[in-house]
């Protein structure tokens, strides 16, 4: 009777040796996201004020350090810990509003784009190549020079340069779901065009849309980030990431726990994102149609 | 089994599984047969059920990393091809073995010319006499493209379909093999052109004397050009006739729908007749005889264990239950 | 092919003068007075009026337009405020450093990433192909300027093995031009993976196998002529993005003195031609190399040579 215990067993044809990536991705979101939520209640101090009587404290595990500040102190004297807790927040908030700016104009670009087809279709994306020819940092070059680097101007550069990738797959997508039977459908029942296009084909990319997105949104952490590095974003004493390791760069040769941990914090968000990105479109886009 | 030296070919107990996320699949499951000197066999069958699969295993080409021959030899000229090298089963490929496959326009790579992928079979195998060129144009004008002068430089998208299926099947010949697999060669085609390209290839054949394994799911097209014909479902051979017995005398049932759902031109039909259900998921196959859950006749002994190839005649032996009593 | 290639270029043509626009509006019709965003803070209002009669900015706006594109057609794009120079002649004098540079980069990208990604595509699961996604994957996830700084940190400031600003000797190339290649080796491994494996499945592989053509030549001719196309646009782009994205991050870091550096000292001493004068440099450079790829295209891909 022993045997009616046992479960088929199917043949494991994994890569031998390979590391369940996704959960590392789950759990370096689940760190983020915990940060992100509850940056109130985990951050020790108020990532804003400062004791110059405790300026660059050391990490607790070095000589000088103190368990009050677990991963030491900066020049003035801010909690490292707390500042990183609550720059998830500014980090986020960053790249999801680039994402939502210019998302929603490929989006809608790329539908047009897919379902008018001809003329208006040719003039889309041509605009798309001219856009692609225009790299974004130096259009955040021009606006910071024009409106101040701000936070809002990153989100602003980056929501009106990056919609060209997202209206090539949108339209590629339209153009297939197009010739569907329920588009005709939709169309001998007399629906209006944006009728069709919003709520019959948008809810069908849906998914490729929200890949897309979760695949994206490392690469725009990393590019925000290095923009407030460089001294184009976000501007202090706001807790940024990037801004953190600006700061802290000039003390490299005495105080390097200033830059380590804000760019480990960058590199467990950005790979959260990016292997949980690769493990969407594996279980949801088995075709690759997003590369 | 024994070895009949007369055999240009032999497969005895072939199987060629696929390693895939979902568990293995047995896409060839044992198959045994062999085909003799310029001799044109027909392996039909539906999508699916092996027939490529067991060609491509023939050259060793199964797709990798997810393909591989579990067991079974290949004899050709009875050398056994499993035990070949990598090297010296290339040296074969094109040479003495080669294969025509379905579908021109994926099957010839777009950026390089028409006359390039024609000289890669001559190139490789150290048989090029005087100019490649010239080569490449005589074996043009044998499968009969019009001008081939001009059209050995031209690219394979500036080719009809039934150019480029010419052009492949040149390929095909170029040196002449022993034993030719032509895979659906004439299903991307309309049925004038590929009335044109069996006839063509039937002409060849007379004149290399070459054997054939002529894959297809299209009887008419075996009733054209084969002397013999193979049977295959879902991973194994059904039945093996000559062309006369297998239309006169059909014995497996499944060959009996097969022909059944043939029209035939000048017999009123009030309705074709189809097989009813689908072939197995591989996945999935049934315990005993594959065909048995949609076999009108099947007994109880057809869904326990598989039956076994019985001969009726000398070139007639089929895989069903209902001749075992003989 | 000639029409094909005189199509390209009006494109290419085009785009360049509609960025001319854009950067000429950009700057012309936000809501700062250039004028006060050019000058030094310590101005005087005799300065600023010198300065707006000296640009003509109190002359109609397509006064302003128009002049300023017939000297951009003569390459004059303005003086710069710190040298006293034309910005041009400012930028050109920093191009080689960056150009040097970003070959450097470039280069390793390109053999790295080629060689990476199609040995795993010819042999996935291998051990290659692990590392190669593993660097993928790091390539993707690690910020280049936060790299850099620990770059610095460790071979520079810590062990003192590597020089970490500057340019003069070899050793002054190792921990720029790494960083810099990080990102691009990513990008090419992945993407020259996955067009190999596509190439690699399809038929006219096999069909190349089948006439007995050897591995190497089904790989490198029959494989690898197809799966370059899309590789192309991603290499291509890559170079004009390392001479500017990664030249301004990288160059900043390293103190590495190219046209990156010069933007930003330039941005932050509101030398504003210069600024400009880059901005308008790379997007020439960003659609030249498009335009080269564009033709490279039609020489591979003879469906494109004969339409």
């Amino acid at each position: 009777m022993i045997h009616l215990f046992k479960k088929k067993k199917k043949k494991d044809t994994r890569p031998k040796g390979g590391i369940r990536l996704p959960y590392v991705g789950f759990f370096c979101l689940g760190i983020f996201f915990l940060a992100v939520i509850f940056a109130d209640v985990i951050a020790p101090y108020d990532p804003q004020e400062g004791d110059l009587f405790s300026s660059t404290i050391p990490p607790v595990w070095q000589e000088e350090g103190s368990l009050a500040h677990i991963l030491g102190t900066d020049m003035l004297g801010r909690d490292v810990l707390s500042r990183i807790i609550h720059g998830s927040r500014m980090s986020l908030l960053i790249s999801v509003g680039c994402i939502l700016f210019y998302g929603s104009i490929g989006v809608t670009l790329g539908l047009i784009s897919g379902f008018m087809g001809g003329r208006t279709d040719m003039v889309i994306m041509r605009m798309a190549d001219l856009w692609l020819s225009l790299p974004a940092i130096i259009v955040l070059f021009m606006l910071a020079s024009v409106h101040g680097p701000s936070a809002k101007t990153i989100i602003l550069t980056f929501g009106i340069m990056g919609w060209p990738n997202y209206a090539r797959i949108v339209r590629g997508e339209c153009l297939s779901l197009k010739e569907r039977d329920f588009v005709r459908l939709a169309r001998v029942a007399g629906c209006s065009k944006l009728r069709i296009m919003f709520s019959h084909i948008l809810p069908n990319i849906m998914n490729t849309i929200i890949i897309m997105a979760t695949i994206e949104i490392g690469g725009i952490i990393v590019l925000t980030a290095s923009m407030s590095f460089l001294g184009l974003g976000t501007q202090p004493p706001s807790c940024d990431w990037g801004l953190m390791l600006a700061e802290g760069r000039q003390y490299i040769t005495y105080a390097s726990w200033l830059v380590t941990f804000p760019g480990l914090a960058i590199v467990i968000t950005v790979l959260g994102f990016n292997l949980t990105g690769d493990w969407l479109r594996e279980i949801l886009d088995p075709k690759q149609k997003l590369r | 089994m024994h070895t009949n030296n007369d055999n240009l070919l032999e497969l005895q107990d072939l199987k060629v599984s696929f390693f895939t996320k979902q568990g293995e699949v047995k896409a060839v499951d044992g198959v045994s047969f062999s085909v003799g000197k310029e001799e044109i066999v027909g392996l039909v069958g539906e999508s699916g059920c092996g027939k490529s699969v067991t060609s491509l295993s023939i050259m060793r080409l199964v797709p990798q990393p997810a393909g591989k021959i579990v067991s079974g030899r290949i004899l050709f000229k009875n050398e056994d091809l499993m035990t070949k090298s990598e090297d010296q089963m290339r040296q074969l490929r094109g040479d003495r073995i080669s294969m025509i496959l379905q579908d021109p326009m994926v099957a010839m790579n777009q950026l390089l010319t028409v006359g390039e992928q024609l000289g890669e079979p001559f190139r490789f195998h150290d048989k090029v006499k005087g100019s490649l060129r010239d080569m490449c144009i005589a074996l043009l004008g044998k499968v009969k493209v019009p001008a081939p002068e001009s059209r050995v430089d031209d690219y394979p998208f500036q080719f009809s379909g039934g150019m480029s299926q010419r052009a492949l099947i040149a390929m095909g010949i170029a040196n002449n093999p022993d034993l030719l697999i032509a895979d659906e060669p004439t299903t991307a085609l309309d049925v004038s052109i590929a009335a044109q390209v069996l006839k063509l290839m039937k002409e060849i054949q007379k004149e290399t004397r070459s054997s054939i394994i002529l894959i297809t799911h299209d009887l008419a097209t075996v009733a054209q050009i084969c002397t013999r014909v193979l049977v295959m479902y879902a991973g194994r051979i059904v039945e093996n006739a000559t062309i006369k017995n297998f239309y006169k005398k059909p014995a497996h049932p499944y060959s009996k729908g097969l022909i059944q759902s043939v029209p035939v031109l000048g017999r009123p039909v009030e309705r074709l007749f189809s097989i009813d259900g689908q072939p197995p998921s591989l996945f999935e196959m049934p315990e005993g005889c594959r065909f048995s859950p949609r076999c009108s006749r099947a007994e109880k002994i057809c869904f326990e264990s598989y039956p076994p190839e019985i001969m009726l005649e000398d070139n007639h032996s089929v895989a069903c239950w209902l001749y075992a009593g003989n | 092919m000639q029409g094909y290639i005189l199509k390209r270029i009006l494109i290419a043509m085009f785009t360049i003068f509609a960025v001319l626009t854009v950067v000429f509006f950009i700057f012309r019709l936000g809501p700062a007075d250039p004028v006060a965003v050019m000058l030094p803070p310590n101005a005087t209002p005799q300065d600023a009026e010198n300065l707006t009669k000296k640009f003509g900015l109190d002359q109609p706006l397509m006064v302003q337009y128009t002049n300023y594109l017939k000297n951009a057609f003569k390459g004059d794009f303005g003086t710069s405020f710190r040298f006293n120079e034309p910005a041009l002649k400012v930028l050109f004098e920093r191009f080689p450093a960056t150009l040097q540079l970003g070959l450097v980069a470039f280069v390793i990208s390109v053999l790295v990433g080629l060689s990476v990604g199609i040995i795993s595509a010819v042999k996935p699961d291998s051990f290659i192909d692990r590392i190669g996604r593993l660097v993928a994957l790091a390539g993707m996830s690690l910020p280049s300027f936060w790299v850099g700084v620990m770059l610095i940190l460790f071979f520079g400031v810590t062990l003192r093995w590597l020089p970490i600003a500057g340019k003069g000797t070899l050793a002054h190339y190792i921990m720029p031009s790494f960083c810099m290649s990080l990102y691009p080796i990513a990008l090419i491994t992945r993407l020259s993976r996955s067009s190999m494996l596509d190439a690699l499945k399809s038929d006219y592989v096999v069909m190349a196998r089948i006439k007995g053509v050897p591995e190497f030549y089904v790989i490198l001719v029959h494989a690898f002529k197809n799966a370059s196309i899309p590789v192309l646009t991603v290499i291509f782009g890559i170079f004009s993005g390392l001479i500017v994205g990664s030249a301004v991050v990288v160059e900043y870091i390293f103190s590495w003195p190219g046209i990156g550096r010069l933007v930003m000292e330039s941005y932050f001493a509101r030398d504003y031609p210069v600024v400009q004068v880059f901005v308008i440099f790379v997007t020439f450079v960003v659609v030249t190399m498009n335009l080269i790829v564009d033709i490279i295209y039609a020489y591979i891909d003879p469906r494109i040579r004969y339409q």
